[in-house]
């Protein structure tokens, strides 16, 4: 369980984090979504007490982070696969980490395992590609078996199968009653990984909702038309609140109108329909919308995605 | 949900495992290991050097004097104060130059026990290592030299330890540095003004007034731990011991409230 309150980090006269509120609750993975520049990985920074809030409190597990007398056992971090001595192995990197709060060696050789470092675990980790680096960060966020995973953009640099690993890996984890927090700016990542998402822009709270919610909430279901007499048909269901785009010849798409709604105009008017399909938008194009709307606001709050924050 | 808690009940952090941290940390690394083998081979190596000239020098004073056969001996410790300063940069300040810090300081959220282990780690091992090349030094140099001294002569056995400890206190000075600058190439250079050029700009620069004062400079404090004997008006080897260690205080003080206050 993370509770952040309030949280506040200024760098100057820029704001980097405005009072961003949330909770990551155990037992999902929770996506923090936000374009870059965004604030999440200061966010993440506070979290650890890398960086000191500049006013409002994160905890962990009731805590603050520093305050745990095995920190390592509350979280595992991946912050920046580069947070690692180039000149030093990446077994004995594991091993001195490990040294800090009594993790067995046993455990070092188990992550490496688990990540599945064991041919280069002796070589020094300044000649690791950046896929091999992020494995090495991930070993060090799995040393202490921690209840809280914070995980920067970990899919950064690794491969397709390398991608799938840690997609399967959060989604276990949290299985197993984890906390997964877990920072992109992908969202086609996030939909296929996520349950819940916090959402920010420009250091501010836009969204912290469900996946399925965030998508029905920030973009409309649109409905694709087909007919051969597809010039009558606009006319038909063109009208106050319903956005009608031609696609190509004898296609439009429909925002604002439901498909059962068009269909029944449709046979009323006798007019063969050759398509009618609802088109759910992707988390892809939600997120663009919403970060177009933080863009567009910015100090003021879009009402309808305040509710939405609330609601969550 | 606590899975964890039960697979490792006894895990915490202590100061003591912080210090085993840093010596895994400390063997791990090649340039360490090798830095720390230069700075012996200089130390030793300019003592043997000096050593073979004692005697055949010039007379009245001119030549390579040195203090008699002990100073020769122990001569290179000025120059291996630079490499041992060096090696405590690079300790400290390569966290920071390869990101690493953010690393240690998640894995020790409270900081300041990673400072104190970096620094008591890296001073046991200097200076168990520095007094063995300070022996062996010492020892090769009086069989080496013209009427050399012997390890009962005043003054010897503590010039040999002081020896020992200036490489040690350079070393943390460098700690100390590469903590406060957070930066390699910084950190050393301003070692290299503060242990080499300082006094020698200073004695150029100053009137000779301001003699007493020169002497007060780190350097110079240094020197008069390593001396057998002090010449008039530099300080005698305890003054000279407090005021060196008082400037280790200063830096690592300042270095400390840097790491506890600062973002990571």
């Amino acid at each position: 369980m993370i509770e952040v309150n309030e949280l506040t980090k200024r760098y100057g006269s820029k704001t980097a984090v405005d009072g961003l509120t949330f909770t990551v609750k155990p037992g999902i993975v929770t996506g923090f979504l936000g374009p870059n520049g965004a604030g999440k990985s200061t966010t993440m920074r506070m979290i650890l007490g890398l960086d000191r809030p500049t006013s409002g409190t994160a905890t962990v597990n009731g805590r603050p982070y520093a305050q745990h007398s095995a920190p390592l056992q509350q979280v595992g971090a991946l912050l920046d696969a580069k947070a690692v001595h180039t000149g030093r192995s990446a077994y004995h990197h594991l091993l001195a980490m490990a040294a800090t709060t009594g993790i067995p060696k046993s455990r070092v050789e188990e992550v490496i395992d688990i990540v599945g470092l064991h041919e280069v675990a002796k070589k020094r980790a300044g000649g690791f590609s950046l896929g091999m680096g992020q494995r090495l960060g991930i070993a060090s966020a799995l040393l202490g078996d921690p209840e809280v995973l914070i995980l920067d953009e970990p899919t950064n640099g690794l491969d397709p199968e390398g991608v799938l690993w840690i997609r399967n890996l959060m989604r276990d984890l949290a299985a197993r009653g984890r906390t997964v927090f877990v920072s992109s700016h992908l969202m086609s990542e996030m939909a296929l990984t996520a349950e819940h998402l916090v959402v920010v822009g420009k250091g501010r709270l836009i969204a912290d909702v469900s996946v399925g919610e965030f998508i029905e909430q920030a973009s409309h279901d649109s409905v694709l038309v087909r007919s051969p007499r597809s010039v009558e048909l606009h006319d038909l269901v063109a009208g106050p609140g319903v956005t009608v785009v031609s696609v190509e010849r004898g296609a439009f798409e429909v925002t604002g109108m439901s498909a059962a709604d068009i269909g029944e105009r449709a046979a009323t008017a006798g007019i063969p329909l050759h398509e009618l399909t609802v088109r759910k938008p992707s988390l892809e194009e939600a997120f663009m919308e919403l970060t177009k709307d933080a863009v567009e606001y910015h100090a003021v709050n879009s009402p309808e995605l305040a509710t939405a924050g609330k609601a969550a | 949900m606590s899975t964890v808690a039960l697979r490792y009940p006894k895990l915490k952090i202590t100061q003591a495992r912080v210090m085993k941290s840093e010596w895994i940390k400390f063997w791990s690394l090649r340039s360490t290991v090798v830095t720390l083998a230069i700075s012996v081979a200089v130390f030793i190596g300019i003592g043997l050097l000096a050593s073979s000239m004692v005697g055949g020098g010039a007379p009245d004073g001119r030549g390579p004097d040195l203090n008699g056969p002990v100073g020769a001996s122990l001569a290179g410790v000025n120059l291996a104060q630079l490499a041992f300063a060096t090696l405590g940069v690079l300790f400290m300040a390569g966290e920071y130059s390869t990101g690493m810090i953010r690393s240690s300081l998640s894995a020790v959220p409270r900081r300041l026990p990673v400072l104190w282990a970096k620094i008591a780690v890296f001073s046991g091992v200097v200076f168990v290592i520095a007094l063995a090349a300070a022996a062996i030094a010492f020892t090769g140099g009086q069989a080496i030299a013209d009427g050399g001294a012997s390890w009962s002569d005043p003054g010897v056995a503590r010039a040999v330890i002081g020896s020992a400890f200036v490489l040690t206190g350079s070393g943390v000075l460098g700690i100390g540095l590469g903590a406060l600058l957070r930066s390699t190439p910084a950190a050393i250079s301003t070692v290299f003004g503060v242990l080499f050029l300082l006094s020698g700009i200073a004695g150029l620069l100053l009137p000779d007034s301001w003699s007493t004062v020169v002497e007060y400079f780190p350097s110079n404090a240094a020197s008069s731990i390593t001396a057998v004997t002090t010449s008039d008006g530099s300080l005698g080897p305890w003054a000279g011991l407090t005021v060196f260690v008082g400037y280790l205080a200063a830096v690592v003080a300042a270095a400390a409230w840097r790491l506890k206050r600062s973002d990571a």
